[in-house]
């Protein structure tokens, strides 16, 4: 019975988008977020890719979705740096996974949500991130953990302005 | 199954990409190119993302351009006078230190040192970054068919930025300084410390693992050491900005570099594509021309300094110019007045006598056979004349008497070492204990007589009258000198 109201929940909340804006969407994250640094320096704390990620995993609430959605996003963007392929792959496919098995269980339109959970993926993000980089890469690289938090409170405030923005592209029933 | 479908396809994409790092990583050089498959798949998304970048790029500087070529032109032609001096004011001082550089070359040839020369480089403009502060990437619009190839050096003008690592056909990657994969050899240029440059968790450059060393200060100088084999030597690449330890490494530090070029706005850059052990064809010409000017400035100046100290060189007849003449003299003047000794104004004459300058008489006033009468020198009324002496002879006898009553003392030694002076009527002794030594009467033991004549005894150093027969003093034998 419970799960019968899950799943209907779940049919009833589900976000659909067209085709395009799938697409479009976060093509269009990639390229402004690796347009605008050249000319605002500091535009790179922002982690627009991922935003777009948690997004769609937590309108979809499908977790293989989100995981195919963070993972296509992550490979993207490890194939514009000069770090291996994977690393961003690996960290934003687990966050998409999360993100949409979390989405069926809580409201996800309310702005004060919004903010923690981008706060937490970001973190999360991070923290898979330097895992990878760390331990099973063995790049011995510096991590500052005060420049990571700021990081995630950047993001999860832009992400709540975001969201909305992105709200706007989602077709009305 | 179908409950774990989810979780089972989460695993399977993890797994895939693990292995795929896996691969990359099996690499002997991870820094070294990267696999073909990885690189199809960073050319697919470079090509993905560079052609609106491009377009962007481009149409962002074609606005730029008809702005700043066409509507905004103030100043533009004071800015070029201006830049006209400047760069004459550089010529002459890469003229007066082109001296010094070719010393520095004729060392170098002796050490066996190999210079590196710039010989050619290639402008490029950046188009994009990562756009991730864990990596610091740029993209520039040139790549392979332009000649760009891995690890060639990028530059500002103002210092250095990083290396090319992936090159595409119309696309690089620029790996920025800042960057904490990158790495440079670098020099800090007044305590000549060695070191390695790459950038920290802040995106800053830093020198890492320096040994405690109390001579780095802020603000020394940081330049390339050339020992990467990447960078030319001596390229600017900042100043030290502090010095913090290395928390993971003690005791070692890590020094802190305020970078030269501007990391954060980038635009132009120049890649180095040759580096040669010889001075480039068109850095041979401006240093020749910076010489040529630079002599013809010294010239000019040395003509007017020895025209400024011969004045009969200047033609009283030629037409000047009233204004460049004005400019002329003064530059001159100003060169002159430092180049100039000044003239040596011997002290005045405390008591003048007749080796005092102007005290003879002009030679067309003496008449031959008659004897100098100095009213300087006139005998004292009632004073006894002597006979036999000459006139210069007498002061420095009554002086050296007065001091040194023996003959044997070292007015005389000296003058024993003299020539000895010919005997004459005049010479002869005519009062018993007023003899003049042979050495006094001849004028190379005379240097201390016009120096100090004592000022207690004026009667002593009056001398006495010439008699009117006696015949002129021979030259060099106790003559006053003319």
């Amino acid at each position: 019975m419970a799960i019968s109201a899950s799943a209907a929940r779940r049919e009833l909340d589900v976000q659909r988008y067209p085709l395009l804006v799938v697409v479009l969407v976060p093509l269009s994250a990639i390229f402004v977020q690796a347009l605008i640094p050249r000319f605002i320096p500091r535009f790179d704390i922002l982690d627009l890719p991922l935003l777009v990620t948690i997004y769609f995993a937590v309108g979809w609430r499908n977790p293989i979705a989100g995981t195919v959605t963070g993972a296509v996003i992550g490979l993207i963007q490890d194939a514009l740096t000069n770090r291996p392929l994977g690393i961003n792959g690996i960290s934003q496919c687990v966050v998409g996974f999360l993100a949409a098995s979390l989405g069926v269980k809580i409201d996800v339109e309310n702005p004060g949500t919004r903010l923690l959970i981008n706060f937490a993926f970001t973190l999360l993000n991070i923290g898979i991130y330097l895992f990878i980089l760390h331990h099973m890469l063995a790049q011995n690289l510096g991590t500052n953990w005060l420049h990571e938090v700021i990081k995630a409170v950047i993001n999860s405030i832009v992400g709540v302005f975001f969201f909305d923005i992105l709200d706007r592209v989602r077709p009305r029933d | 199954m179908s409950r774990y479908k989810n979780i089972l396809f989460l695993v399977t994409v993890l797994v895939v990409q693990i292995i795929g790092l896996a691969v990359q990583i099996r690499r002997p050089n991870p820094t070294s190119a990267d696999a073909p498959a990885v690189r199809l798949i960073r050319y697919w998304a470079i090509g993905l993302m560079s052609p609106p970048e491009k377009v962007i790029h481009g149409g962002g500087t074609g606005l730029r351009g008809l702005w700043s070529n066409y509507l905004d032109l103030r100043h533009v032609r004071q800015q070029n006078q201006e830049l006209r001096e400047q760069v004459g004011r550089l010529q002459l001082e890469q003229a007066t230190l082109l001296e010094d550089a070719r010393q520095g070359q004729r060392l170098q040839q002796l050490l066996a040192f190999k210079e590196h020369y710039i010989y050619s480089t290639v402008p490029t403009q950046v188009i994009g970054t990562s756009g991730t502060d864990q990596s610091r990437i740029l993209y520039v619009d040139k790549g392979a068919k332009d000649g760009l190839k891995p690890d060639m050096a990028v530059i500002t003008p103002d210092g250095i930025v990083g290396k090319l690592k992936d090159v595409f056909a119309h696309t690089s990657q620029v790996l920025v300084i800042s960057d904490q994969t990158s790495g440079a050899g670098v020099l800090l240029e007044s305590t000549r410390l060695r070191g390695v440059l790459r950038g920290n968790a802040l995106g800053q450059p830093q020198i890492i693992n320096m040994l405690p060393d109390d001579r780095v200060k802020p603000g020394e100088r940081v330049i390339t050491s050339g020992g990467d084999q990447i960078y030319p030597r001596g390229l600017p690449v900042g100043i030290v900005d502090r010095v913090v330890a290395d928390t993971q490494n003690p005791p070692y530090l890590d020094i802190i570099i305020k970078p030269a070029a501007n990391l954060g706005h980038l635009e132009e850059l120049l890649v180095i594509t040759q580096a040669s052990d010889h001075m480039p064809e068109k850095e041979k010409q401006d240093l020749a021309q910076s010489a040529a000017e630079g002599a013809a400035v010294s010239q000019r100046r040395a003509s007017d300094i020895l025209a400024e100290r011969l004045p009969g060189l200047n033609d009283p007849n030629a037409v000047v110019d009233p204004k460049q003449d004005q400019k002329h003299s003064d530059a001159a003047a100003a060169a002159a007045a430092a180049a100039i000794p000044p003239k040596l104004h011997p002290p005045p004459t405390l008591h003048a006598d007749h080796y005092s300058p102007d005290a003879t008489p002009p030679a067309n006033a003496l008449t031959p056979g008659h004897a100098i009468v100095d009213p300087r020198y006139a005998p004292e009324p009632g004073a006894q004349p002597r006979v036999g002496t000459t006139a210069d002879s007498k002061p420095t006898a009554a002086k050296t008497t007065a001091r040194s009553p023996e003959p044997n003392g070292d007015t005389a030694a000296e003058g024993a070492s003299a020539k000895p002076p010919a005997h004459h009527p005049a010479t002869s002794p005519a009062v018993p204990g007023q003899e003049a030594s042979p050495g006094t009467a001849h004028p190379a033991a005379k240097p201390k007589t016009p120096k100090a004549p004592p000022t207690d005894q004026p009667a002593e150093a009056a001398p006495a009258p010439e008699p009117s027969t006696a015949p002129p003093a021979p030259a060099g034998d106790g003559g006053p000198p003319q």
